[in-house]
């Protein structure tokens, strides 16, 4: 038992301690995190903007239609633009994607992780909408005209009245995404990123050991997507205040 | 003050189409100020579409709506200014679930007329106090039984100081033994001079706080009389056979 301990500690040592190579995984991690975080903004803009315009047209194109104004073929058009990101953004792999921005569309960008946050959070935006969407259409219909009788046009009543409601009820979809968008940014190294998984794979080319850099790799995704789980957690029971 | 300037709804020919279904197909009004104008009719008359018509809930498909003089169903009028001033009621009340009572109350007021969160809270409570339920302000609609429900969304449209309130059968999904504690906050409400326009069943009400009672069928208006009238001489035999069937 000892020396089985004894051989962990000193394999412990070589791979990660040896010219400081744990550094690399907290480089890694670092640059995980970031390309996470800000993907997950980006996807949350996209996702209200997608969504709104999405379920707008589905709820007044019939209204809208009647009266034929300019007001009508904007919102239209803003929603072919919006079916067409969709179906291309789902419909291809995320890898693709990225390799497209990183050698075809951002040549001149220097910076990978820029890119990787523009194509993880263009990515996520599309899966965000579509969740939103959802949220918005489950909302009841008598919220909408109580905000609209009490004289809030619709921006507002969807601010201050819809989103609300609609963001309690998808928070734990939603959480589910940023939890799969963690570990989809593990393909980051296809574009010479170094993130977490990139990290571990480069530590076990040197060290010719894959055990403990790949095992150590997963414990970390790991405990991001637990701690994801808690906050998701603590949030809900926050906003379930309301509900007795 | 003219007797034109006294009507502050006017309907003019109103019609209203969901697909092919004629649902409201020609209907005229008028409403004057501190009218309580009752409106009766069986279910999938066209009451409900009615009324909510008069704020735009419901967009027409003919015919004009003018508000305080003004055609409301005109694309250029900015209706959620008119909105303000028109106060509606819902059957299923409506409350916004994720905020406290003093929220519900408070959020139009604060954001639509400016005020600050001082004025729209002391409004509030004074008009909490006339409903009863003042204590209940940091409660949230969940906590609250159906009658209290609908006695805070009254509460809620009159915090926008409207000039006339719409009813859209404000008491049928109430159990029995609440009715009448919502019935008394609109007769209190009638009372003190506010212009209702009141969709409902509830016959007594329609009788005793009624200035006009209107009986709607199949989409067109079939009488239209005082209370005494409507209720001891009805003239229309649909009005005849549906009053034989809830009195």
């Amino acid at each position: 038992m000892t020396e089985w301990f004894d051989r962990f500690g000193k394999d412990f040592h070589n791979i990660f301690i040896e010219k400081d190579r744990w550094k690399w995984l907290v480089d890694g991690l670092f640059n995980t995190l970031k390309i996470t975080f800000f993907a997950v903004l980006i996807g949350i803009v996209i996702g209200v903007v997608i969504a709104t315009i999405r379920s707008t047209y589905d709820k007044n194109k019939e209204s809208l239609k009647k009266k034929k104004g300019l007001p009508y073929y904007i919102l239209k058009i803003l929603n072919a633009i919006s079916n067409v990101y969709l179906a291309v953004i789902r419909g291809t792999p995320v890898v693709v994607q990225l390799m497209i921005m990183y050698f075809i569309v951002f040549t001149s960008v220097g910076d990978g992780t820029v890119v990787a946050i523009l194509s993880f959070g263009i990515n996520s935006g599309a899966y965000v909408a579509e969740i939103f969407r959802g949220g918005i259409m489950s909302v009841d219909a008598g919220q909408f005209e109580a905000g609209r009788s009490l004289g809030f046009n619709y921006i507002q009543t969807m601010i201050y009245i819809v989103l609300p409601q609609m963001f309690k009820m998808v928070l734990p979809t939603l959480f589910n995404e940023f939890i799969v968008l963690v570990k989809e940014t593990s393909v980051a190294g296809y574009v010479g990123i170094m993130d977490l998984t990139k990290a571990g794979d480069l530590i076990r080319g040197r060290t010719f050991s894959a055990f403990m850099p790949l095992i150590a790799v997963a414990l970390i995704y790991l405990v991001i997507v637990l701690l994801l789980t808690y906050l998701d957690k603590r949030l809900e029971r926050r906003l379930r205040k309301s509900d007795h | 003050m003219t007797i034109e300037n006294d009507v502050i709804i006017k309907v003019e020919d109103l019609k209203k189409s969901f697909g092919k279904i004629e649902v409201l197909k020609g209907i005229n009004a008028e409403i004057k100020r501190k009218d309580v104008c009752v409106v009766v009719g069986a279910s999938g008359s066209g009451k409900s579409t009615f009324l909510r018509c008069l704020n735009l809930l419901e967009y027409p498909t003919e015919g004009r709506i003018l508000f305080e003089g003004v055609d409301i169903t005109d694309p250029s009028v900015n209706i959620n200014t008119h909105r303000q001033k028109i106060g509606m009621v819902f059957q299923q009340f409506n409350l916004f679930p994720n905020m406290t009572v003093l929220k519900n109350l408070t959020i139009a007021p604060r954001k639509l007329l400016k005020l600050s969160k001082e004025e729209a809270e002391e409004k509030a409570f004074s008009l909490l106090k006339r409903v009863g339920l003042e204590d209940r302000a940091s409660a949230y609609p969940s906590q609250l039984s159906g009658g209290m429900k609908q006695r805070i969304a009254i509460v809620r449209a009159l915090c926008m100081n409207p000039d006339v309130m719409l009813f859209d059968e404000p008491t049928s999904a109430l159990d029995p033994e609440m009715v009448g504690e919502v019935l008394a906050v609109m007769k209190e409400l009638a009372h003190s001079g506010m212009t209702m326009v009141v969709v409902t069943h509830e016959m007594g009400f329609a009788r005793e706080v009624g200035t006009n009672v209107i009986f709607i069928d199949g989409g067109r208006i079939a009488e239209e009389a005082p209370p005494e009238q409507f209720f001891n001489d009805p003239k229309n035999p649909r009005l005849k056979e549906f009053l034989s069937k809830v009195l």
